[in-house]
């Protein structure tokens, strides 16, 4: 990792969560659709970052969102289920040895695998999210369309957010 | 010693997801339970500040929208005192000690954060203990409508657990009737303009518009004017459901009124008390 690759991290963990916090926070689709875009930071994390540093990171991003959203340890948990998922698809799904590229974004990788890779990492933070939330089962089948409307919603502003500022080979 | 080694090395990413996992549930739980003591929320200082800072932007947005519910409430109340001063004063009057017999008094805060996109909201206000804001103060909205209770406190900041939170049960009567229920939202219904009435016994006769005000128990005065019943008939088991339409409007939330109740503390000692105490 060098300096540059340390400085544009911190920078999109800053804009990123700035985005979520004051933006998206306030924003949903009748109340069942509210889309997260803060996990962006975890899935374009490079790929030779340590197990232990991004499990740490997950862990602090998802208390600054809980800090701010007032629910305490659900953002947490939902961000270190999406390390975990993150680490099996990438040892699952890519090379390594063969690997050239810093990190798994939208133009290094591919439209295709990107989007099942944002699509599954997503899919298990937004579970843990939701039902964390709610805390009973007696609103599953409501939670479960709320996370999975979710879903969409968060999927779409990331690979909106990932066409706009990742869309040519870096260098 | 070497095979855990090797083992530990091979699967570290499970150790470390099961060791943050834990942590995070951990929080969690804590964070459900009533007594709390991680305070990582918005009265934080940190976290309360940006908020603050961000706020005094954004207060500009909805500026005329409170200033006409500021204007409706002071013509209000203009017609209450001028009503009041029209009394025959000529008469004998009994003089009473209002300043100490009043049980509720009515202060006000500036919602600093709101929220009404998620399973449980809580709004945080400028008022902490400073300002004499307690923990389970009742909150109302001006004009008409309840918001809810105060949760923590700190300092400067408190953060309220409004109505649109699965904790929240909030006590109400059928205003033509009395008759007893609880307010609550959820259960399949996370639209922030409706709420349920639960527990209504099943022979009492509700129709639509009936208006549904607060009891008396849990902080309010008696008689607040919370919302309008919009659908009847929706049967539990043994009771009644009723979903009604609240009269506050929780998106545009600016200013909240906190509820001080002189005789909370003797009302929720008297009422904990166990018989064999007595």
């Amino acid at each position: 990792m060098n300096s540059k690759t340390i400085l544009i991290t911190i920078f999109r963990w800053i804009a990123l969560l700035f985005l979520q916090i004051f933006l998206l926070r306030n924003t949903s689709y009748y109340n069942l659709s509210t889309p997260f875009v803060y996990p962006l930071f975890l899935l374009v994390l490079p790929f030779g970052i340590p197990n232990i540093l991004l499990f740490v990171f997950a862990f602090f991003t998802g208390l600054t969102v809980d800090a701010f959203y007032d629910t305490l340890g659900v953002h947490t948990s939902a961000c270190v289920a999406l390390a975990l998922v993150r680490v099996i698809f990438i040892s699952v799904s890519v090379n390594k040895d063969a690997l050239d590229n810093p990190e798994p974004s939208l133009g290094n990788m591919g439209l295709k695998w990107f989007l099942l890779y944002a699509l599954l990492c997503l899919f298990f933070h937004h579970l843990v999210v939701f039902f964390l939330e709610a805390f009973k089962f007696s609103e599953f089948g409501y939670t479960l369309t709320r996370a999975l409307l979710s879903v969409i919603l968060s999927l779409l502003a990331i690979l909106l957010l990932e066409f706009t500022f990742h869309n040519k080979k870096s260098s | 010693m070497r095979n855990l080694w090797i083992f530990i090395n091979k699967y570290n990413a499970f150790l470390f997801f099961i060791i943050f996992f834990t942590i995070g549930i951990a929080l969690t739980l804590q964070n459900n339970a009533y007594q709390k003591s991680v305070s990582l929320n918005s009265t934080n200082e940190i976290v309360g500040g940006i908020y603050q800072r961000l706020n005094v932007f954004k207060r500009y947005l909805n500026l005329g929208q409170v200033n006409d519910s500021l204007a409706l409430e002071n013509a209000k109340l203009k017609t209450q005192l001028i009503s009041l001063s029209n009394l025959d004063s000529s008469k004998t009057v009994v003089v009473r000690d209002t300043v100490n017999q009043q049980q509720f008094t009515l202060f006000s805060a500036r919602v600093i954060k709101n929220s009404i996109t998620l399973r449980n909201n809580v709004i945080t206000i400028n008022k902490g203990f400073k300002d004499g804001v307690e923990r389970d103060m009742a909150v109302i909205s001006p004009g008409k409508g309840v918001i809810g209770f105060v949760e923590n406190v700190s300092a400067n900041l408190a953060t309220i657990r409004t109505l649109l939170h699965k904790n929240t049960l909030i006590s109400i009567n059928i205003k033509k009737n009395n008759a007893f229920g609880s307010l609550v939202w959820g259960d399949d219904n996370f639209d922030y303009q409706t709420a349920y009435v639960k527990e209504i016994p099943n022979h009492i006769k509700v129709n639509v518009g009936d208006t549904i005000i607060t009891s008396g128990s849990g902080g309010f005065p008696k008689g607040i004017e919370i919302g309008k019943v919009i659908k009847t008939g929706i049967t539990g088991d043994s009771f009644l459901s009723l979903k009604i339409k609240l009269f506050n409007n929780f998106s545009t939330l600016q200013y909240v009124y906190l509820i001080k109740d002189r005789l909370a503390k003797e009302q929720k000692t008297l009422e904990t008390k166990r018989p064999d105490e007595q």
